[in-house]
């Protein structure tokens, strides 16, 4: 009896122990979501400018550059997914990796070849244990990205996307995809895919995509014809690989959000759980603590009896 | 007097905003200031550049802007830039350093894009480059 009685106080210690933990983590979560979503919200005015300047650009120059084009075959897919670099947050990482797989599938359908880019140690993980092929690999920024980890992962992109004429054409692909997780709100993040490349001009002219607050181009209805230094194809150049290099850090700074609000309900029900098993397990070991006494006592009483017993023969 | 409705953006927040006499920049054709009232524009900022900001109360708000778009529309202007910085917060002494450094080996295209970074920095800050 005393043997359980020890065993269960030591459960009840190390439940309590990872308890703290786990608020912990749900306390550190909760404060980076905080932090995410004002990102989110700072990075919106770039966004919303350069579509801006986007459209407008692409309503008055003659749309000829290789990222807006459709390819007339397509063979090849890049397909990135945004996955995190630490475990702890549910069902996060499996959610977007599913989401994946449904892409990848339709693409394989449409007789495309996917390449994978992954961000994320857990992505990175998941398909190495699987012993499938990733093309690149970008980790340890998932939680606090930086415009210029958006910058390395664009660059990468663009680069097999828009291969120079004189490059090496093996590795190019024809289209390039995004899987990451939409920050809704606190309580949904849903897994999205889209396509980055080529750039869908009906994004452009509608404002940002998704967002429902894109402005209209040329508040006055009537489109705005610009000057251009130097010339719209010069900038359109330019402007491109931005545009595609600031979607991808929007969905950075998104999945990053999702992450923290991911985690933090993760740990909530873990800590939850947590409390639930120490109540539970400190009834069992406050009834083994009673039940150890009343036998101490009945020993005591049985001994008593034997000895008043054994007196009266005297 | 009729004013320019200014938005300075970097990609990570907006650095400045608000009503604006004029603005001085420079494009990759050339120096270009801008009054109300100019035509609709769109130009590629020089590397390394300097935006100039003449606020309505007529002090000048400088800033670095690297890697960026100036926007002139009817109802304002906007400059987009991939890092910007205003003048009163940047560290002199850092961006020299940095600036030092970059030009170790300018031959690597990120070295060259680092030292133009800092030289548009330094000339933010008023210093000689």
């Amino acid at each position: 009896m005393a043997g359980s009685l020890r065993a269960l106080r030591r459960r009840i210690r190390s439940t309590q122990s990872t308890k703290k933990i786990f608020s912990a983590q749900e306390l550190i979560a909760g404060a980076r979501i905080v932090r995410a979503q004002a990102r989110v919200e700072a990075s919106k005015p770039y966004a919303r400018e350069i579509t801006r300047v986007l459209g407008a650009l692409a309503s008055s120059a003659s749309l000829e550059h290789p990222l807006l084009n459709e390819r007339t075959e397509t063979r090849r897919a890049a397909v990135l997914v945004v996955t995190s670099d630490r475990g702890f947050a549910g069902s996060y990482n499996v959610n977007v990796l599913r989401r994946t797989e449904e892409l990848l599938g339709t693409l394989r359908q449409q007789g495309k070849e996917p390449v994978l880019y992954v961000v994320g140690r857990k992505g990175e993980t998941y398909y190495s244990f699987r012993d499938r092929p990733v093309e690149q690999t970008f980790t340890g920024f998932s939680e606090q990205p930086a415009y210029s980890d958006a910058q390395d992962v664009g660059r990468a992109l663009i680069g097999v996307f828009t291969p120079g004429e004189d490059a090496d054409r093996s590795g190019a692909v024809d289209e390039v995809h995004i899987v990451y997780t939409e920050f809704r709100s606190l309580l949904a993040q849903v897994p999205v895919a889209s396509r980055l490349a080529p750039v869908d001009t009906e994004d452009l002219e509608r404002g940002e995509d998704g967002d429902g607050e894109g402005r209209p181009t040329g508040d006055s209805g009537v489109p705005t014809s610009y000057e251009f230094e130097p010339s719209p194809e010069a900038l359109l150049d330019s402007l491109l690989p931005k545009y595609v290099t600031t979607r991808v850090y929007a969905a950075l700074l998104e999945a990053a959000a999702s992450e923290s609000a991911s985690r933090r309900r993760a740990m909530k029900s873990a800590s939850d759980n947590a409390e639930e098993l120490a109540k539970n397990l400190s009834r069992q070991a406050n009834q083994a603590r009673q039940a150890e006494i009343t036998q101490e006592i009945s020993e005591i009483v049985g001994g008593a009896d034997a000895l008043v017993s054994a007196g009266s023969d005297d | 007097m009729a004013t320019l409705q200014v938005e300075l953006v970097a990609v990570e927040r907006t650095i400045w905003s608000g009503e604006a006499s004029m603005v001085i920049a420079r494009t990759t054709e050339g120096e270009l200031g801008v009054l109300p009232g100019h035509a609709p524009l769109l130009g590629e900022l020089a590397p390394g550049g300097v935006v100039t900001i003449r606020s309505t109360q007529g002090e000048d708000v400088v800033a670095a802007a690297h890697g960026g778009f100036l926007s002139v529309t009817p109802e304002g202007v906007s400059i987009l830039a991939e890092t910007a910085e205003i003048s009163s917060e940047i560290d002199v002494e850092r961006a020299r350093e940095a600036l030092r450094r970059a030009e170790q080996d300018a031959d690597d295209p990120e070295q060259l894009a680092a030292a133009r970074r800092a030289q548009s920095r330094l000339r933010a800050a008023g210093q000689s480059v």
